[in-house]
Formats: structure tokens, C-alpha cells, sequence
């Protein structure tokens, strides 16, 4: 095998809760496979050592949330071969868009006894809509084989095999019984992209949405399912309105909603 | 060697080896006689502000403990607990012990994974002299491996009894949505029997550590309950006479917002900064640990009161070997609930809830409707308590170690920080050092 120098592999972080990047020390069983494969070039959540770009993958983590992010970003695109996405906030602006919906004057005012100090922007946005994103890995988290996949794929320039599909697939694979049809539980499911292995209905609840929309989802027949069932327009403002409502399937469904209640 | 007379600026403008983004600002100034005065000693939190407080206002009560587990996704069951918790006061319900149990039990998942990602992967390579822990396990293979195997063992337990290790599925106000059986817990008590050994390893190695000569007379705050090593229930006290109710937490406690910070600072109303985390569990709650766990610290000469914070890697050591002895002795006793949750409704009205996440107490209260809507939110996470604490611990360690160039300097006050297990971005819902010499 042709002797190469190991890429160099960056992870950054903007607005989130660092579970995403975790997933990675989390891989424990694969962790020192992987970083015999890669050089760590900047990674601050687990080591202290920084190599000057540029880098070969960059895996981004979080929103963008402040005016400095907005340039940050930019930076860290420069120096990317490749630049990766991941999870909910990365791809959709995270649970902390809830603040798109509202006055974030307002928020500050609430949270902080001197909004002055505080620098914000009014939305939570994902990184695609600052630069351009090779891919972006969903969730909320992130689900860590799927993460190595992604790795594994960029490392060796092919294309990940992430599948758009819906949780249900994931439940029929599973064997899970619908818990809309069989218990009248509402759920998520059809409208939000697999990756969890259909984490919640084998838990005897809806899934609540981690994964954001599916490719090509029909939320308003969701909806309409979601109201024989006794659910209300508040109920489905808040449905699409959790870790991915910026993403524009749950976001215009979301609205849609919000003028009629 | 610094030159005399001169001031000099220390800054780190991103911290490693914590969670989330913070700084250390410290200026100071070489004295002519060859001490240094500390001038100013910062953390800087710049974490962005994500406004979790305000958000949950108009969402359902039974919404918060996933949501609020989105605040920190290395210490989430802490959240779920307390929000939890603080709603089933508000409903006036009380979980059966077998459900009391399985909490117990993936919330020592998370001690165990949290404690040992920090004390391991972290905290060990500032002492062993490593950039991380995959350089330091190149020279400590078995020590590395031991160490995710341990760590891989919480998470287990989270995803076994939580359905995943982040942001996990199963907890909801009123008990769990699943319950595992019997068998699917029984199956760690091998692994389990193998970590009290492992753990005990783990404690023997960082026993061995060259510790700062640095002690402070901290006021201490943790919980305290008659029976048990806290995990979410009890009052909190501290070593220096506060003894109260969750529901009376903001009558002892302020919050403050400072400009070098998007996490509010806390502190006691009548005497200022206190100090939360595995110190302050362990020396206020020595006598409810296993005669193991106390034989193992008092072999190293770790007795309460500890008073050096560089020695809070041993103590988590211990309350890792603690969590590993609770969740046997929880599964040995465990029988499957015949419901895994009881009935819940909601009533207006307001709740507290207060638990030990691996790295301090995490307070949290909401006030409800009676259609369950949440009207008010306040969350008071560790590593904001904490803060005002390790500004403190800078200013008083850097005089004791002046004499060191800018970059040995640097490296000792960003592992006084990482004493804390900080974890920022809980604590904005932090770090960049600065060294500033005049």
C-alpha cells in the first residue's frame, strides 16, 4: 500500500451542547483506530495540541449565533478541504432557533440582567447558510456510527451512505409496531429522517423529531393524522418546533399552524 | 525567567480539554523583589447565549426534561433529573422505588462515563505531561484502554436503562417510558465486578501525581441526604451553615451578570463565592460513602476535609468506584416495576429541582399553569456556581508560582480551571486563557 501523510482532521464548535463532538470520544471501542488513521490537527474538547491549517476534514459543530461566528466561519471554510456538519444545530440552527420565533430583545432581557453585555444575532442559523457544506450528518444528537461512516467516507473520498429515508423504515426494520396505529401515540416518525434506529416507538413513545425532516416529508398529512387524534394547533406549532425548526420542511408546517390558532 | 519589574499578560484564547468555549485573562506585574502581584485573574465565557430559560416559556412541563437535556450533552441526565423532579413536586407525585432505583442507576451511568472522561482523558495528561490522552497512551496503552473501557461501561448503563448515552429517551416526569428487564441488567455485573477493580487501579495511578501545594478555605455546597451520597435528593448545605430547601435556593443565592461572561456568576448572599462538584460532595458527605470508597481515599491520605482542588481528580477516582459499588448493588436488587411510570397531571403552581451532576449541584425552577404550560424557568447550572471560585483559585495560585515562564505558567493555571470539570457550555446556556503581566 502507497504510504500517504494521515489527513488532518479539525472539529470546531459554535452554539450547542458539545454532545455531537462527544460522540467521537464516545467511539471508545474505535477511538484509537481512528486516531492512528488521522492527525488530531484541532479538536480543543480532547487535546491541547493545535497544527495551523489548512485541513483536510473539518467536522463543524453548532450554530451560528453570533456576529464574530458569522466570520468565523468563514475562516474555518478557507481552511477546509472538506467541511462536514454535524448534528441538529450545525444543520438547523438547533433548539436554540426557538429564538426565530420570538423577540430576542426580549430573551436577553429575560435571562440576563445586563442585555448590554450580551452579543447576539436575532436567529439561530445552520452553517450552510454561511458557506458551503460537503454534508451535513443529522441529529440530536448525532448517532456515532454514523459519524465514523462519514469519516470513513471523506478519508476515502467516496460518498457517505447515510440514508433520507424515515424512522418508520427503521421501524418496520426494527419490528416495532406503529405506536400511532397500534397505541395511538402521536409520533413524528413519518416526516423525520432515520439514523436513530428508531430510538423512541421501541420506547412506547413518538419520535419527537432529533433527526429533522426527511427527504421530500409530507408534514401536512402528518398533521392532519396528529388532529383525529385529539391534538390541537399549539400541540403542532411545538411539534415542528423543537431541535430542528429552522429546517424549512418543519419551519413553514410550523407556521402554517401558528396563523391558525 | 521573567524579568524583573516588568508585567506580563497570560492569555489562553481557547481552553482545551474542557467542554465548550471559554478564556483566562490574567494580568499581573514581576516585583522587583521576584514575586508577582496578580492585578486581575478572569475567565472569560463566550459561549454563545442560547436563551433556554426563555424559550421554555409556553412549552409543555413534559417537554423540559428533553429539552433542557440539550443544555449540556456530557452531563444530560443531570438535567432530566432535576427538571424532572422539580414538576413532579409541582404534581405532587411520588415515584415508586424500583422507578427511584433505575434513575439512581443511569445517573451513576453518568458519574461513571462523565468522571472518567475528565479524570482520564482530560485531567490525567496535565499531570503526566501530554498533549492528550491518545499522545499518553502511546506510553500508558493499558491505562488508556482500561480508561474507555470504564468510561464505554457508563455509558452502557445510560443506554441500556436511557435507550442512548446522549440525550437520552427513556425518563419522563412520572418514571420511564420503558423499563429494562431484569436479564438486560444483570448482564453488567461482570463488567461491573471488573470495574471495581479498575477503578481502584485508576486511583492508584493518580494517587501518584505531583499535586500543587495549594489549598483554599472554600465554602463547600453540595447535597445532603440522611441516608445516601447525593444524587438529587435531600437539602443543600455547606460546611460554613447553609442548611436549606431546594424551593429556598435563590433565598441564599445570587445570580450576577458580569461583561467578561455569558454564564451568571453565583454566589451566597451573605458571604460571597462558593465551590460545588465532587470536593463538596465528598467532603460533606464522607460518612454516606461505602467503607470501600472511604478505605480507598484514606489509603492516599484523602480525608474530608480536602481543601486542594488539584486533588479533586482523586476524589473523582472515588466516586467513580462509588457509582460502579451503587449500580451493583442496585441491579442485584432490582425487580422490573409492573408500571414503568405512574400517572401524572398537571396543577398551576411552582417546583425545584436540584441534582449532582458529575461536576456540581444543577438547580432548576419552574413555575406552571394548570393546562401544564410553563410560565417561568430559572436554571442554575455547576460550572456557573462554580465560577467566581475558579477566578479566585487563579489569583491566589499565580503569586505561588510567578516564578515560572509565561508558557509553564499558563499550563498550571488552565489545569487549576480543569480542576472543576468545567463544563461551559452548560454554563451559558466557557475558555481562552490570557496572562496579562503589567
Amino acid at each position: 500500500m502507497a504510504i500517504r501523510k494521515a489527513p488532518k482532521l479539525a472539529v470546531w464548535k459554535f452554539a450547542s451542547c458539545d454532545g455531537c463532538q462527544l460522540s467521537l470520544l464516545d467511539c471508545e471501542d474505535e477511538l484509537l483506530a481512528v486516531a492512528g488513521q488521522v492527525q488530531l490537527a484541532y479538536f480543543p474538547e480532547a487535546t491541547s495540541a493545535v497544527m495551523k491549517g489548512p485541513y483536510d476534514l473539518s467536522l463543524v459543530e453548532g450554530s451560528i449565533t453570533t456576529p464574530h461566528d458569522v466570520k468565523r466561519i468563514q475562516q474555518i471554510r478557507k481552511q477546509s478541504k472538506f467541511l462536514v456538519t454535524i448534528g441538529a444545530c450545525a444543520t438547523s440552527g438547533g433548539i436554540q432557533a426557538l429564538r426565530n420565533f420570538g423577540d430576542v430583545e426580549e430573551y436577553t432581557r429575560y435571562v440576563y440582567a445586563h442585555p448590554e453585555y450580551i452579543e447576539t444575532l436575532q436567529q439561530s442559523t445552520p452553517i450552510a447558510q454561511h458557506v458551503f457544506v460537503d454534508f451535513e450528518l443529522r441529529g440530536c444528537p448525532i448517532n456515532k456510527m454514523q459519524l465514523l461512516e462519514v469519516l470513513n467516507a471523506f478519508l476515502n473520498e467516496r460518498k457517505p451512505n447515510i440514508p433520507r429515508y424515515s424512522v418508520c423504515i427503521e421501524c418496520k426494520r426494527r419490528g416495532t409496531p406503529c405506536v400511532m396505529v397500534s397505541k395511538g401515540i402521536p409520533c413524528m416518525g413519518p416526516v423525520t429522517q432515520a439514523g436513530c434506529d428508531a430510538l423512541c416507538p421501541a420506547y412506547n413513545r413518538g419520535c419527537f423529531g432529533c433527526y429533522g425532516p426527511m427527504e421530500a416529508p409530507n408534514p401536512e398529512a402528518l398533521s392532519a393524522s396528529w388532529k383525529s387524534m385529539g391534538k390541537d394547533e399549539n400541540d403542532l406549532v411545538r411539534a415542528y418546533r423543537t431541535y430542528n425548526a429552522h429546517a424549512e420542511a418543519f419551519q413553514r408546517e410550523s407556521e402554517r399552524h401558528a396563523q391558525q390558532r | 525567567m521573567p524579568s524583573k519589574g516588568k508585567s506580563r499578560t497570560i492569555k489562553v484564547d481557547y481552553m482545551a480539554r474542557v467542554e465548550g468555549e471559554g478564556a483566562l485573562h490574567i494580568k499581573l506585574k514581576d516585583l522587583p523583589d521576584g514575586t508577582v502581584e496578580v492585578r486581575d485573574a478572569k475567565l472569560n465565557i463566550f459561549e454563545p447565549p442560547r436563551f433556554f430559560e426563555a424559550f421554555l416559556r409556553g412549552r409543555e412541563w413534559t417537554e423540559a426534561p428533553d429539552i433542557t437535556a440539550r443544555i449540556c450533552g456530557i452531563c444530560p441526565v443531570a438535567y432530566q433529573s432535576s427538571s424532572i423532579t422539580a414538576m413532579e413536586m409541582i404534581a405532587g407525585v411520588t415515584v415508586p422505588q424500583s422507578i427511584r432505583e433505575l434513575r439512581r442507576l443511569i445517573y451513576c451511568g453518568e458519574w461513571i462515563e462523565s468522571h472518567v472522561l475528565h479524570l482520564a482523558m482530560l485531567h490525567a495528561p496535565d499531570f503526566l505531561g501530554y498533549d492528550d490522552a491518545i499522545q499518553m497512551a502511546q506510553d500508558h496503552p493499558q491505562v488508556v484502554k482500561d480508561a474507555l473501557r470504564l468510561k464505554k461501561l457508563g455509558n452502557d448503563i445510560m443506554t441500556c436503562v436511557g435507550g442512548r448515552e446522549i440525550h437520552p429517551i427513556a425518563m419522563k416526569v412520572g418514571g420511564f417510558y420503558k423499563t429494562p428487564t431484569v436479564e438486560e441488567l444483570q448482564a453488567f455485573l461482570p463488567e461491573l465486578e471488573w470495574g471495581l477493580d479498575a477503578a481502584q487501579a485508576l486511583t492508584d495511578l493518580v494517587a501518584t501525581f505531583e499535586f500543587p501545594d495549594f489549598e483554599r478555605d472554600y465554602e463547600f455546597v453540595a447535597m445532603r441526604h440522611p441516608d445516601e451520597y447525593p444524587l438529587w435528593e435531600g437539602r443543600i448545605v455547606s460546611n460554613k451553615g447553609l442548611d436549606c430547601e431546594l424551593a429556598e435556593f435563590f433565598d441564599y443565592i445570587e445570580e450576577e451578570h458580569v461583561r467578561h461572561s455569558t454564564s451568571l456568576h453565583s454566589f451566597i448572599k451573605a458571604r460571597g463565592e462558593y465551590h460545588v462538584g465532587p470536593m463538596a460532595r465528598f467532603n460533606l458527605n464522607f460518612d454516606q460513602l461505602t467503607p470501600l470508597c472511604q478505605e480507598v481515599a484514606e489509603k492516599y491520605g484523602v480525608a474530608p476535609p480536602v481543601l486542594n482542588p488539584f486533588k479533586s481528580i482523586i476524589i473523582r477516582c472515588v466516586e467513580t468506584l462509588w457509582a460502579i459499588e451503587e449500580s451493583i448493588r442496585i441491579i442485584k436488587g432490582y425487580t422490573q416495576p409492573d408500571a414503568p411510570s405512574v400517572p401524572v397531571a398537571p396543577r398551576a403552581g411552582r417546583g425545584y429541582g436540584c441534582s449532582e451532576a458529575p461536576r456540581g449541584i444543577c438547580f432548576h425552577t419552574y413555575a406552571i399553569d394548570d393546562k401544564g404550560i410553563i410560565q417561568d424557568a430559572r436554571i442554575a447550572p455547576p460550572t456557573a456556581q462554580n465560577q467566581k471560585s475558579m477566578e479566585s483559585d487563579l489569583a491566589l495560585l499565580v503569586p505561588t508560582i510567578g516564578h515560572l515562564d509565561d508558557a509553564a505558567l499558563t499550563l498550571k493555571c488552565e489545569q487549576a480551571i480543569r480542576n472543576y470539570d468545567p463544563c461551559i457550555s452548560c454554563s451559558c446556556h466557557f475558555l481562552k486563557l490570557e496572562i496579562d503581566r503589567e
